[in-house]
């Protein structure tokens, strides 16, 4: 009884806080993004400012480690019985991707244009028991380019 | 040092390339992260202790790769590539490897 009590909790709390964290970080993104609006970020290599023009090239990378929450696993657990699209991971993804991008953005200063973008996610600490901390990397690494 | 991931440094002629060079690093987080790790597992979010501990290795990763540019007698390194992979428990490996050049 007293354990399913706590389970319910968890969730509860999990739902609760999760979901306005998750809100929060969202509004948070858009207007970040809307600030680097004139900064481009794309996954060409070669752009067509003249070579004499650019002045600086550098690497510039952001990452975020983002985790899930405690109601979003339990229905990613259910999902797993029924199959199909499990939503609540894929907003996870989304907000750590995107983070990792906007991190990007901010170290590249007053560059122009970012040429080459790579996006990798990775599991770091996945463990062997359930205990561990299910948690994944975002990065995204690209060369900035400062136009004359 | 110029670090890119493109295949040329722009505005620059590469004129000698001295080959693969590389740096990595392999990090533990530490228990105090980990607990407030576990804790911010329940409420989701960014864990910002883990960002932070990785963007340190990864700049760590770097800058080995980075000294092992400038012994060849390289000026820069392009088209830089990172690679992460978790070894063993609660270790997380960063990678970064390029190619060693000389730009005039």
């Amino acid at each position: 009884m007293y354990n399913l009590l706590f389970f319910i909790t968890l969730i509860a709390v999990g739902y609760l806080v999760g979901t306005f964290a998750e809100r929060y970080h969202y509004r948070s993104i858009d207007h970040r993004e809307k600030m680097f609006i004139n900064l481009p970020a794309v996954t060409i290599k070669t752009v067509n400012y003249p070579d004499d023009k650019i002045q600086s090239a550098e690497l510039v990378y952001g990452s975020a480690v983002i985790s899930v929450d405690y109601f979003k696993r339990f229905t990613a657990s259910l999902r797993n019985i029924f199959g199909g699209t499990v939503k609540s991971y894929e907003s996870l993804i989304d907000r750590a991707r995107r983070e990792a991008l906007l991190r990007m953005k901010e170290m590249a200063g007053d560059s122009r244009i970012i040429v080459n973008v790579r996006i990798e996610t990775s599991t770091i600490g996945r463990n062997a028991n359930k205990k561990g901390v299910g948690c994944l990397e975002a990065i995204a690494y690209g060369t900035a380019l400062t136009v004359a | 040092m110029i670090i890119t991931n493109i295949e040329t440094v722009p505005g620059k002629n590469i004129v000698e390339h001295f080959g693969l060079v590389s740096g990595s690093t392999i990090r533990a987080k530490h228990v105090g992260r980990d607990i407030m790790a576990s804790l911010k597992n329940l409420v989701g979010g960014e864990l910002k202790g883990y960002t932070q501990l990785l963007q340190e290795s990864r700049q760590q990763a770097l800058d080995r790769m980075v000294d092992q540019a400038r012994q060849l007698g390289a000026n820069a390194i392009i088209n830089v590539r990172f690679s992460t992979s978790s070894v063993a428990q609660g270790a997380a490996e960063l990678y970064a490897y390029g190619t060693a050049v000389f730009v005039e």
